[in-house]
């Protein structure tokens, strides 16, 4: 009986550590050397032209990458952006060349900083659901990502 | 006779002193601290109808933010994070009026901006100035707005992010920075309207 119990518990605690690894990899894509954690948008406002996307890229590999497109199921157009705010003023830029993704490094688009902007909205992208999108890299080529879409005012504070 | 030429001398010298002295009070009067130098009156179309006229706030503290639709996502965040504080505000600050004043009027139709703002506080509102009269007011607020072209053939905007707070008597009072942590911005607003 005492060795029933423990087997179960055994199989139990196995299972659990098994899917806690699982799970945190749940909302991560892979392509070639490039590791996509976690991409992610916000429900933009009503009447808003524009919906924004973050994620973080890890370059595992020797070399180095760039970022050179993107495309998302909601809208017409993806423009990579940098963002950055300068004595209180709110410079944005696009990168129409891509974005080095160094080798070894990891880049974060995030508030403040880089991001994705989804411009010619199809659909308007509304909190708790998912889109589709790929990312295009020089080197590694297209991969299919999927972003969750948060609250309009996540990842702040 | 000799005493002539005194006589005029000690009265241009006056005149001159009276006149040096009108214009260093105006000078520093015009001058103390800067205060007076931030915001200005101004008089712009609403997303609501009808106009605004800071003349007629006098009495009420006012906000006022530049930004526009095509914002990823400055804009959206500085709205909600001020309809966030306003709502904890609640009655403490009925009488104050957050204005959303659009850097980007080729795009941003009154319809859009009603739209765009509509969802948060009957407190914030839009407003939507001729180019001509952008200049005017973003100037008056030491503002800063300019296009950014983009690879489509369209552009974004750069511009100033923060908040201008603007008290009772219609004169600079502040700032609320973009990702200011909520309490600071809640305290600065609450200085404001209750006193």
């Amino acid at each position: 009986m005492r060795l029933i119990k423990e087997l179960v518990f055994a199989v139990v605690l196995t299972l659990a550590a098994i899917s806690s690894i699982v799970g945190s990899h749940a909302h991560e894509m892979k392509i070639g050397n490039l590791l996509i954690d976690h991409p992610w948008s916000r429900q933009p406002l009503p009447a808003s032209a524009v919906a924004v996307g973050f994620m973080k890229i890890t370059n595992t590999g020797s070399e180095d990458d760039r970022l050179v497109k993107a495309t998302a199921t909601i809208s017409d157009t993806v423009q990579i952006h940098e963002m950055s705010m300068d004595n209180g003023v709110m410079k944005m830029g696009e990168l129409a060349g891509g974005l080095v993704i160094p080798a070894g490094a990891t880049v974060e688009f995030k508030p403040g900083s880089y991001h994705l902007m989804f411009i010619g909205l199809k659909e308007r992208p509304v909190e708790g659901t998912a889109f589709e999108g790929t990312l295009t890299f020089e080197k590694a080529g297209t991969v299919d990502i999927s972003y969750d879409v948060e609250a309009p005012n996540a990842g702040m504070n | 006779m000799r005493r002539l030429p005194l006589i005029f001398g000690s009265v241009a010298f006056a005149v001159a002193a009276i006149l040096g002295a009108i214009l260093l009070y105006g000078y520093w009067a015009k001058a103390p601290d800067g205060a007076s130098v931030v915001g200005g009156p101004f008089r712009l179309a609403s997303a609501n109808g009808g106009v605004v006229d800071t003349m007629a706030l006098k009495g009420h503290p006012y906000g006022v933010f530049f930004g526009f639709t095509h914002c990823p996502e400055v804009c959206p965040t500085t709205l909600y994070d001020m309809a966030a504080t306003l709502a904890q505000l609640g009655d403490e600050a009925k009488d104050f009026r957050l204005y959303f004043i659009t850097v980007d009027p080729e795009r941003d139709t009154a319809a859009i901006l009603k739209d765009y703002v509509g969802n948060f506080d009957p407190r914030i509102e839009a407003l939507v100035p001729t180019a001509e009269e952008l200049k005017h007011v973003a100037q008056a607020f030491r503002a800063y707005y300019d296009k950014e072209p983009t690879s489509d053939g369209s552009y974004t905007m750069n511009h100033t992010a923060m908040v201008y707070l603007m008290d009772r008597e219609g004169k600079f009072a502040g700032i609320v920075s973009y990702g200011e942590k909520p309490e600071m911005r809640l305290d600065k607003l609450r200085k404001l309207v209750v006193g």
